[in-house]
């Protein structure tokens, strides 16, 4: 058996080798490809940690609708707040817009609760509800305001969306909606078009870097249509022609409790921590036609991201990527020349193939530093 | 050219109308009757639903434990009563005030036009008393109302006992966010009438009552329970209201899902439910069922002592409990949960009922007809008589002329106002007769004749209708000259204007009403002229007159409820029905007693007029 090392088709050598000759190429071989690879696996890492784009995060949650009726409407939205709570987004950062009040309605049986689970099992309340916008404030015109950030001057900082460009900001809506509008407050009608240009001015004013925008109302995703403004993410719980239904009422309180989507949602999210890699892919899947009812939609073509390597808790959680070095870190040329250790080969492959499988989270989480190649191989 | 300003096509129009007016006219009556036949037939109705958003589906959790101890309240209610002889004000104040309620009285009394003699009452004095169990939470600025009446005998004890019990149940929530009231009535409709007035600072009627001193806010829903056995085999749903005002539908369809949930037998007019509607049987069912409530409706009195409600724009309805044979009882408690289930759903409202139909037709407590399908059986009645009036225009437009014995031709001369106006003024004239001498000239019937007072208001009643009947001949004698051929036209354009607009307008309110005079006083008003037959027709009239009306319809209403009377009980039935008609209009502001004698009795004696036009 001839074995040639080409180079571009001219044959540089050929040479007839023995079986311990072969054995060396082939992990000549293997060490190239593995030197380079972990090169890229590390630019890609490298290239992670400040391709996500953003360093803090925000949340607006709004309930629209008021009436004791609509409790789970006030319910889904305290469920979402209390995830993105829990996940470390901080209040100064959550504008919680609910409509009513359904803890102390004089009907609810057990005041000062909301719960989202029957026989009470979860009360959403909790003791630290910070509610920025209130009752008759929650209006289109101040949720556009919010949005756009222009409040007047008199307005306290809770009350205000201050974005920047580097902020990931997530936006729940919930209540009664139709085909292209949303209703507030029993009175006024929020339409997509609107929402659309809201977004679109937060976008001129450099006020998201991402945004990723849930709704859970009856043909909710009339109101995604209209999005043209880049890194819009847009999930809705049923789709046009298509009602969301409630999930489960109980039956001391009287009233449903929460609607299907975002029950699911809720489920889907008490798994997530704040080191999750779930990606938005597993978002997507929350809720199928089996339990909703209503067909789940999102909208994903304004993203530049792929939707596969956004995580949850871009939008979710608050993660902080701080990572301390010492060591000085030269991205541009990953290639280090190794010494060429033959028996320490099956190490490398070793620990190369254990690195490959440790998620970039942890290692940015826990490992206080990034370890290069040398100095995951003692042999050198 | 348009069809009507065309005058070729216009006089084809004319003439095809004045040809075929006749015909026209037997068609559109028997497809009216037909239609309100076809009501009740079920593919033609709709199944009930509930419209009202808050009050959304039945998913509460009816706790209510005591139905034991409310039947025992019931029975030292009883014996109380039994003990002062009428309401045991202090032991119900004080049985109240242990509840927890905030407890107030009120007194009233009235003095009847002339003796009830079917509740053998004249001089009505009374109190009532009613428990406010303030919303712990919120402002008073909405009210429920659960009511019982306090009765003689030993009805409605148990009534009481439950209102007591669920008093006490509702007192220990926290949920409630309206006042409830808590009213046990004397004197039904009369107590009841007392502290509606009292409550809302009007005095419609001349009674005498003290104010109220507490008050719970504006009333959003009422119900009122009627009780007087243990254990009861079903519930039965009133809903007939003076003048035949009907609650909000939405009330019935909680009822009823309230009755479906906790599985209670429900009913409405006492008939029992049926699912075979293809079979003839069960058609008839349906419609007897429907032609109890037109009947009821019609009669323009309160079924139940929620019927005062509703003229405050309160919904409100009233549950009897039945026992019959049935081997199947409920018992006191689950009763109560009914009601405890439909007052959280009340409780859950933000604005009055409003979402659902407020006129309509049950033929079953699941079926019903809104207004829009059952006016046009009005609508093709009523087009009788606006054909029969363009007829008459026809002809009077175009009167046939006379040629005298010069050979000249003379135009008869148009009638005079005074040969129309008299007998218009002259029937008037009668129906205020009607409507004023039967109550003012009782005592001077009773000295002159062996009668008690309230049958001397009746007989004077119905003597001044038939003397109603001799006026033609007295009519004419006033009237110089003879009525012409033109003149009767003219009075019967007049009468039948006059009719259609009469039975348009009763018919918006109370279609029933509207719609059995209709089907009466219609032929009549199309086919009479002074050219039939004068004796037949005139039995054809008076049969057809609403005082005979009335007649039958008491006879008719005997049977659909399945308690046939025989000539002599019905007539002594008739007379009772009078006087509870006057007194009705007296006490609290019936209609139809003043309709009947001040509008259609004249209306119909324009007609006799015309019959014996000279």
């Amino acid at each position: 058996m001839l074995l040639c090392l080409t180079d571009g088709g001219i044959a540089l050598f050929c040479v007839n080798p023995t079986s311990w000759q072969i054995i060396v190429f082939i992990y000549i071989y293997i060490y190239i490809y593995i030197y380079i690879y972990m090169g890229n696996v590390h630019s890609d890492k490298a290239g992670q940690f400040f391709n996500s784009g953003h360093t803090n995060n925000w949340a607006v949650l709004v309930c629209t609708s008021r009436f004791w009726f609509n409790y789970r409407h006030v319910a889904n939205t305290l469920s979402v707040y209390r995830s993105v709570k829990r996940l470390g987004i901080p209040d100064s950062r959550i504008v919680l817009m609910l409509a009513d009040d359904m803890a102390c309605n004089h009907r609810n049986p057990k005041p000062a609760t909301v719960f989202s689970h029957k026989n009470m099992e979860l009360n959403v309340y909790g003791d630290d509800v910070e509610v920025d916008y209130r009752g008759y404030e929650v209006t289109v015109e101040n949720f556009l305001r919010v949005l756009t950030g222009r409040l007047p001057a008199s307005t306290p900082r809770s009350k205000r969306l201050l974005s920047d460009d580097r902020s990931n900001i997530l936006i729940y809506l919930t209540g009664h909606g139709g085909n292209g509008f949303l209703k507030f407050q029993d009175s006024e009608e929020i339409s997509n078009v609107e929402l659309a240009d809201a977004f679109e001015q937060m976008w001129q004013k450099r006020r998201y870097n991402e945004l990723l925008f849930i709704i859970d109302t009856c043909q909710g995703a009339s109101m995604y249509e209209r999005f043209y403004s880049p890194n819009l993410m847009a999930l809705a719980s049923s789709q046009v022609g298509e009602d969301s239904l409630s999930h489960q009422p109980d039956l001391a309180i009287g009233v449903h409790l929460m609607d299907r989507y975002t029950f699911y949602l809720l489920e889907f999210l008490e798994d997530i921590h704040p080191s999750s890699t779930t990606n938005m892919n597993q978002l997507f899947k929350v809720c199928p036609k089996s339990q909703c009812v209503s067909t789940p939609g999102h909208r994903t073509d304004l993203f530049l991201r792929d939707p596969g390597r956004v995580l949850i808790t871009d939008f979710f959680g608050s993660v902080r990527k701080v990572e301390i070095t010492m060591e000085t870190i030269n991205l541009s040329s990953p290639m280090e020349p190794l010494p060429e250790r033959i028996n320490c080969t099956v190490h490398i492959l070793y620990m190369c193939i254990n690195k490959h499988i440790i998620p970039t989270a942890i290692i940015m989480y826990y490992v206080p530093r990034q370890k290069l190649l040398r100095d995951v191989f003692p042999c050198t | 050219m348009g069809l009507l300003s065309d005058p070729n096509r216009r006089r084809a129009l004319i003439g095809m109308l004045t040809r075929l007016n006749a015909p026209i006219c037997m068609i559109c009556y028997m497809a009216g009757v037909a239609w309100f036949m076809g009501l009740a037939f079920e593919p033609f109705t709709l199944r009930t639903y509930m419209s009202e958003n808050a009050m959304g589906s039945t998913m509460v959790e009816e706790r209510f434990p005591a139905g034991e101890r409310a039947l025992a309240t019931g029975r030292e209610f009883a014996a109380h009563k039994k003990k002062t002889g009428g309401m045991p004000v202090d032991w119900l104040v004080r049985t109240m005030q242990a509840r927890g309620l905030e407890v107030y009285t009120q007194r009233f009394s009235r003095k009847l036009p002339f003796p009830d003699e079917d509740k053998e009452r004249y001089m009505v004095k009374g109190t009532n008393v009613y428990g406010i169990l303030r919303a712990p939470r919120a402002p008073r600025t909405e009210a429920l109302v659960l009511s019982a009446p306090c009765s003689p005998g030993n009805e409605n004890n148990q009534a009481v006992g439950i209102l007591l019990g669920l008093a006490q149940y509702f007192r220990s929530q926290i949920y409630w966010a309206k006042d409830i009231i808590f009213l046990v009535n004397e004197h039904d409709l009369i107590g009841m009438q007392a502290w509606l007035e009292g409550y809302h600072h009007t005095n419609t009627t001349g009674m005498d009552w003290s104010p109220l001193q507490g008050r719970g806010g504006s009333i959003q829903a009422a119900l009122s329970l009627e009780l007087s056995s243990d254990v009861v085999t079903s519930l039965d749903l009133v809903l007939e209201g003076l003048n035949g005002q009907l609650p909000n539908l939405d009330l019935a369809n909680l009822f009823y899902a309230f009755c479906q949930k906790i599985g209670v037998l429900c009913t409405t007019q006492g008939k029992l439910p049926r699912n075979d509607w293809d079979t003839t049987s069960g058609y008839s069912h349906a419609v007897q069922t429907m032609m109890l409530m037109v009947l009821k409706q019609a009669s323009s009195r309160p079924w139940g002592d929620h019927g005062l409600f509703l003229r405050y724009h309160i919904e409100a309805a009233s549950i009897k409990g039945v026992n019959s044979f049935r081997p199947y009882k409920t018992d006191a408690t689950t009763v109560g949960r009914l009601l405890e289930g439909m007052y959280r759903k009340l409780n859950n409202l933000l604005e009055r009922l409003h979402q659902s139909y407020f006129f309509y037709l049950m033929p079953s407590l699941t079926r019903f007809v809104s207004i829009g399908y059952y006016m046009p059986a009005f609508g093709l009645l009523a087009l009788i008589l606006l054909l029969r009036a363009l007829d008459l225009w026809v002809q009077l437009s175009s009167p046939p002329t006379r040629t005298t014995e010069d050979g000249v031709e003379v135009v008869p001369a148009s009638p005079g106002v005074l040969s129309i106006l008299t007998p218009l003024v002259i029937s008037h004239l009668t129906g205020v007769a009607l409507y004023t001498l039967p109550v003012l000239s009782q005592e001077l019937a009773v000295e002159h004749f062996p009668v008690s007072e309230t049958e001397a208001v009746v007989l004077t009643a119905i003597a001044i209708y038939t003397a109603g009947l001799a006026l033609p001949h007295n009519t004419h004698r006033l009237l110089a000259g003879e009525g012409t051929e033109q003149g009767w036209k003219v009075l019967k354009l007049v009468a039948v204007l006059y009719l259609a607009v009469l039975l348009g307008c009763t018919a918006l309110i109370n279609f029933s009403l509207g719609f059995i005079l209709a089907l009466t006083l219609v032929p009549l008003a199309a086919f009479i002229t002074p050219h039939v037959p004068k004796t037949l027709s005139a039995v054809v009239m008076v049969i057809l007159s609403p005082g005979l009306t009335l007649l039958f319809a008491v006879f008719f209403f005997q049977e659909l409820q399945e308690t046939p009377v025989t000539l002599q009980e019905g007539w002594m039935l008739y007379l009772s029905v009078i006087s509870q008609g006057i007194l009705d209009h007296a006490l609290y502001g019936s209609l139809l007693y003043p309709l009947a004698a001040l509008l259609v009795y004249p209306c119909w004696l324009l007609f006799w007029n015309i019959l014996f036009w000279k």
